[in-house]
């Protein structure tokens, strides 16, 4: 079985999209003839023409706006913003457009518009390009938000993404682009909206998505040679929230910590806590912990291992979950 | 000064009193009688529209309304311009160019009533997007459609229409900046009726709105926006410009706000009286009923089959509006997603749950 990088998986999930759908346009910054800062539109245009893969103005606000109206005319753009920061001055569109424009035709217009944002730190890069807004989008009705944490997952739910009727905010996590996995490229694994139990365990779960997996499940082999045996949760969707996944964790286990990269306040953190209180409260044997981003701007690069959960601040606070 | 002070030409047919100012261009118009005839009923009908939803909303039919009185030119003339298959993105001020597009105007002054969101159903099929009320943003979507348009090989255009002070937001110098670089067969007309809520254009922009196209690589046209056959004219040109030559156009008419704002508003804490007055002496249907007039082109039978034909349409949207079976709550679970996720169904249910409470045990 071929290894493959997740920025390869992205790049054949969009060829794959392409050749399936002639309806599929792909459109930013520097994803022509570049392939984009990261290659993940790498020969894109080459195979598919300026006409379906093309390079736009410098306006990240345009480009979605676009968007909106090429699917009203029929088209599934996938529009690439080229860092998670730069996708600020697209909000007010995604806000009040595309999540919101089956709303307001009254179920007559839909927006396939997948949205594609790298994400997340710790590759060490300038001020504006390691954030992770997530928090941003699942709070806005309309949208799904999905953030692959493999290759072969990344390749499933883009295509999954592209398919869907519903606009899609996709999340990369730039820091997991370089990642490998060996296996079939296959679009046909777990659909939107279901989670994925990554480890087994008994004596607690750690909930986490995207980038934070690989330190989440250093964290269960170091908790394994201690005999703890912990969960691994990836949700993959935020939104749709697999909220049943999550709560049969939680019940079986009796432990929970999430572990994201955004800061904490506000984060979706909170979310995935109030579900678990309010629907695994008897279940707990302690409180819901939460190992994350602390609460200020994303910091330099030099000190960003710092800032990003550690196998250590995740352990930490396994431990006081088992202490309690 | 300002760049207003250097004004570009004003392109116009008929001078304020109707008489014809251009005549080399009214006899180019492609216009037949019953076209000339069918532009002042809209205009007619859409000025009786006006002043009955503001008096719906007077008395508490509609939850707020922006009246267009005083822009009926603007929007009548560039609406018909358009073809059947050209696409309209309106802001929120446009019913006379939805009455003249054929949108079922009960449906959408539910918008204004609050009865649900965007106002058009199945705008891909109807050529008319939703409501736009965020200023500008909707400009992106028109250059969108066009090129998306334009990929298809499609014989179209759409037309995207804003005010004076949507030049301010960013979005619309995306807009044009996209539209230039793409080659999108898109019209920009904005309707410069002199006032954002209570800011006045010159507050908005140092330049004339007009000659903003030139930096983004075509043309831009001032056109007296209370001359209906003007805004007709220039507006089919530019259709014309964009279907055959995929070359954008930004279209200034320069027009008068003779409302508020919006019913919430009060505009005489900052519109000069006289202003209000000079303008009330350009009034477009005036002007236009003056130019048909000497034109013989209509007569008292005319005149008053559209004023039967506009209080017909009126009391269709008093009943339609004051009429209306209330909706069932649940649609706004239903039209968020195409399928309503777990996570929102346990929301529904809920919902679902305390309606039958309210009915009663029998329920």
């Amino acid at each position: 079985m071929p290894e493959i990088t997740m920025g390869q998986a992205i790049n054949e999930a969009l060829r794959f999209s392409l050749a399936e759908d002639d309806r599929v346009l792909i459109l930013g910054e520097d994803v022509g003839k570049l392939g984009g800062v990261f290659r993940i539109t790498d020969k894109l245009q080459a195979e598919f023409g300026d006409d379906r893969v093309f390079d736009t103005p410098l306006a990240e606000a345009g480009i979605m706006g676009v968007s909106i109206g090429l699917a009203l005319a029929g088209w599934k753009p996938v529009p690439e913003m080229q860092f998670d920061a730069f996708s600020y001055p697209a909000l007010d569109q995604v806000i009040c457009h595309v999540g919101k424009y089956r709303f307001r035709s009254a179920n007559t217009a839909s927006m396939p518009i997948v949205m594609r944002i790298p994400c997340g730190g710790g590759i060490g890069a300038a001020e504006h390009h390691s954030e992770s807004p997530e928090s941003y989008y699942a709070h806005t009705s309309g949208l799904k938000v999905v953030i692959p944490s493999t290759p072969l997952d990344a390749f499933n739910l883009m295509v999954r993404a592209i398919r869907d009727p519903d606009p899609v905010i996709f999340f990369e996590p730039k820091g997991r682009y370089w990642s490998k996995e060996s296996g079939e490229l296959d679009p046909n694994g777990l659909p939107i909206g279901a989670s994925r139990v990554v480890r087994e365990g008994t004596h607690g779960t750690l909930v986490t998505w995207g980038g934070m997996l690989p330190r989440c499940l250093a964290a269960a082999e170091a908790a394994a040679e201690d005999g703890v045996e912990l969960e691994v949760l990836d949700l993959r969707c935020l939104v749709p929230l697999d909220v049943d996944g999550l709560v049969a964790s939680a019940k079986k286990t009796g432990r929970v910590v999430v572990v994201h990269e955004a800061p904490m306040t506000g984060g979706f953190g909170g979310e995935i806590v109030a579900r678990v209180v309010e629907e695994a409260f008897d279940h707990l044997e302690a409180p819901v912990l939460r190992v994350t981003g602390y609460d200020l701007p994303y910091p330099p690069a030099t000190v960003e291992e710092h800032y990003l959960p550690s196998v250590e601040r995740i352990l930490l606070a396994v431990q006081k979950t088992l202490n309690h | 000064m300002t760049g207003n002070d250097k004004a570009p030409e004003t392109v116009r047919i008929l001078g304020p009193d109707g008489t014809v100012e251009d005549p080399a261009a009214r006899e180019a118009l492609d216009l037949k009688e019953e076209d000339l005839r069918a532009l002042y009923r809209f205009m007619a009908l859409a000025r009786q529209v006006d002043l009955e939803c503001t008096a719906l909303q007077r008395q508490g039919e509609l939850a707020v309304y922006p009246p267009l009185i005083g822009q009926e030119a603007a929007q009548v003339g560039s609406a018909y311009a358009l073809a059947e298959e050209d696409f309209v993105f309106p802001s929120y001020r446009e019913a006379a160019v939805a009455l003249v597009r054929g949108i079922d105007l009960v449906e959408y002054m539910h918008f204004h009533r609050g009865t649900r969101h965007g106002g058009i159903t199945d705008p891909i099929g109807k050529r008319f997007a939703e409501i736009s009320v965020p200023v500008s943003s909707q400009t992106l979507h028109a250059v969108g459609w066009s090129m998306g348009a334009r990929k298809d090989n499609l014989n179209a255009c759409s037309i995207v229409y804003f005010g004076d002070g949507a030049t301010s937001q960013g979005d619309f110098h995306e807009a044009c900046n996209f539209a230039g670089v793409f080659g999108a067969p898109v019209i920009f007309f904005c309707q410069n009726n002199g006032w954002a809520i209570s800011v006045p254009t010159e507050k908005q922009t140092a330049g004339a709105i007009s000659e903003k196209a030139v930096g983004y690589g075509f043309p831009g046209v001032r056109v007296d926006g209370n001359d209906v056959l003007a805004t007709y004219m220039v507006t089919r040109e530019a259709a014309q410009r964009a279907r055959t030559e995929h070359v954008p156009t930004l279209i200034e008419a320069v027009t008068y706000r003779m409302g508020p704002h919006s019913t919430a508003d009060d505009r005489s804490r900052y519109q000069p009286t006289e202003q209000i007055e000079s303008w009330q002496a350009q009034d477009p249907l005036v002007r236009y009923r003056a130019f048909l007039e000497a034109e013989d082109a209509i007569d008292a039978t005319f005149l008053d089959q559209v004023e039967k034909d506009a209080k017909e349409l009126a009391a269709t949207i008093r009943a339609g509006i004051a009429g209306a079976p209330p909706r069932d709550v649940r649609e706004m679970f239903d039209w968020v997603w195409a399928e309503v996720p777990p996570v929102l169904q346990r929301q529904r249910d809920e919902v679902t749950e305390l309606l039958r409470g309210h009915e009663g045990p029998d329920a």
